[in-house]
């Protein structure tokens, strides 16, 4: 390049090329500056950023609540599992004593909380007093009941898996003639549930999409109404880096105010739930605790939140920036 | 600085805006670019600054041959150019100030630096008084003027400027072109689409002439 005298022409050798470490703050500067600039720009609109927040908030709540929820079900149907009761059928021949036997070697078992021995008379007694075959049994000559063990296992053996395995232990004790787990409604209940978690994560998955293009939407009409903008950064040399960086901020701000709104929406109605919800443990005279949002879930939903918006405006800038070229 | 050789340019509609334009300025030359409208004044300049390219010859700015540079480093190559449009292309949502150092903050430059160049600039075009104004209050010399501050700001070798006095009085006209004729001093390469002939004749520089996509003429006018 030839020399330069002038004012504005003066040491340009040096300025334009900065040092690494020089380039790396500008560099953070510029994102820094972007990033409040976008917000600047959404704040002089409050009413349009509200609405598309909202948007976003509301399609949110809906699968992170539900997640919520069944989570407390899934926890209340935990202790309903633990309460389950394992009844041990002896077999007929084994006299008293050995099951007295049984009894004392079962207590020494961690997974035993209590265990209650019911003698064949007593079951036959009881039989009679319930089936209404009061009469008819007396014809019996022999008592056809077998003495009973009714095990109630320790809360911390609730998983399914590891309850069948304590079911298999008892099989294989002598004079056990059948193990029966009282739990197939306790199956079925976490195999609904199950498909109430598919359900949400399907729902939970559609909403998702519905955000992204929201936010991809608006960021395309942002888009149009700065085209003539972008036509001039690109005319004066601005890179596809620079004419988007703005636009993938103002998709993270909508992604965290929405996130924030469906945090909001679901404390709220988190708060309306808990008064019923703790009237109806007292009738079951239960210590439940409804369960709100944790740290984990807060977090993991703002991330959600902010990866949406930030895929709905690069799904719009990838689309809609290259076709402005300056003509 | 500039080299065309056989450029041609169609475009897709089939009109021939350019053909076998052959010419070559050297570095700090000043020429005027001129012809009837539709000659290919613009056609030419867009080819310089990238915005089309070449369908066949080759064009060469700077020791560069522009049929070589990517789509993704054409805004690195137009940091080397001032553009001024007849229509200014200015923001009008912001300030001078802000207009005049987008390219420097598209360059990555430092705060006070921006300033400094900013400022530089716009005492050169004589409205340093007015950075805080936005361009809608201006007129149309002075807004011309913020377009040829922009322009110059990141001290491009090459400027080109279309029909850059197209709306003004001959009087601002003289104004801004020695502006031009300034930076051309400090060693700047300057070409000017103008078809101001008046004008032209007054400031007796180089003055290519195109007809129908052709140069017909490359010569110096009689002052």
């Amino acid at each position: 390049m030839t020399p330069r005298d002038d004012t504005i022409f003066k040491d340009s050798v040096t300025r334009d090329q900065p040092g690494l470490r020089t380039s790396l703050k500008t560099w953070l500067l510029r994102h820094a500056q972007v990033f409040f600039y976008s917000l600047g720009q959404l704040w002089r609109a409050p009413m349009s950023l509200l609405m598309i927040a909202a948007v976003i908030g509301i399609a949110l709540a809906l699968p992170t609540g539900l997640h919520v929820l069944l989570k407390n079900a899934q926890q209340l149907s935990g202790g309903l599992d633990g309460a389950a009761k394992i009844s041990v059928f002896l077999t007929t021949n084994a006299s008293e004593a050995q099951a007295h036997h049984l009894q004392s070697q079962i207590q020494q078992m961690p997974e035993v909380s209590t265990i209650q021995f019911i003698s064949r008379e007593q079951a036959l007694i009881e039989f009679k007093q319930q089936s209404g075959f009061g009469e008819a049994l007396t014809t019996l000559q022999d008592n056809p009941l077998p003495h009973v063990l009714v095990i109630s296992p320790q809360r911390t053996v609730s998983e399914p898996a590891s309850l069948d395995q304590f079911a298999q232990r008892l099989r294989a004790l002598p004079q056990v003639d059948l193990v029966q787990l009282d739990r197939q409604w306790v199956k079925r209940l976490f195999a609904i549930m199950a498909i109430i978690a598919r359900g949400i994560d399907v729902l939970g998955g559609m909403l998702a999409l519905g955000v992204i293009l929201v936010v991809g939407n608006t960021i395309r009409l942002a888009i149009q109404n700065r085209r003539e903008e972008i036509v001039v950064i690109k005319l004066i040399g601005g890179t596809d880096a620079f004419i988007r960086r703005p636009f993938l901020y103002t998709g993270f701000w909508y992604g965290l105010f929405g996130g924030l709104i469906a945090l909001l929406l679901i404390g709220g109605a988190m708060s309306l739930l808990a008064g019923p919800v703790q009237q109806l443990a007292g009738l079951y005279q239960t210590p439940f605790q409804l369960h709100t949002l944790d740290l984990i879930t807060v977090g993991q939903l703002m991330g959600i939140s902010i990866g949406l918006g930030l895929a709905g405006s690069w799904l719009a800038v990838g689309r809609h920036l290259r076709a402005i070229e300056p003509r | 600085m500039i080299q065309f050789i056989d450029a041609c340019k169609r475009y897709p509609s089939g009109f021939d805006a350019l053909q076998n334009v052959s010419l070559e300025m050297q570095e700090g030359e000043f020429a005027f670019l001129t012809g009837h409208s539709g000659a290919g004044k613009s056609t030419l300049l867009k080819l310089i600054a990238l915005l089309e390219r070449t369908s066949r010859g080759q064009v060469i700015v700077n020791g560069q041959n522009t049929a070589k540079v990517s789509r993704r480093r054409i805004p690195y190559y137009r940091r080397n150019i001032g553009f001024i449009f007849q229509d200014h292309q200015l923001l009008f949502d912001r300030t001078v100030y802000d207009n005049v150092a987008l390219p420097l903050i598209i360059a990555g430059l430092a705060h006070r630096e921006i300033g400094r160049r900013v400022r530089a600039a716009l005492d050169k075009v004589g409205l340093l008084s007015k950075e805080k104004n936005y361009p809608i209050t201006l007129s149309g010399g002075e807004q011309q003027r913020v377009g040829i501050a922009r322009a110059v700001v990141n001290k491009p070798p090459l400027i080109l400027a279309d029909e850059p006095t197209g709306n003004l009085d001959p009087e601002l006209s003289f104004e801004v072109m020695s502006i031009f004729e300034q930076f051309r001093q400090v060693g700047v390469t300057v070409l000017i689409a103008s078809h101001d002939w008046e004008l032209i004749r007054r400031l007796g520089h180089r003055v290519l002439t195109l007809k129908n996509g052709k140069l017909i003429a490359d010569s110096r006018s009689t002052a």
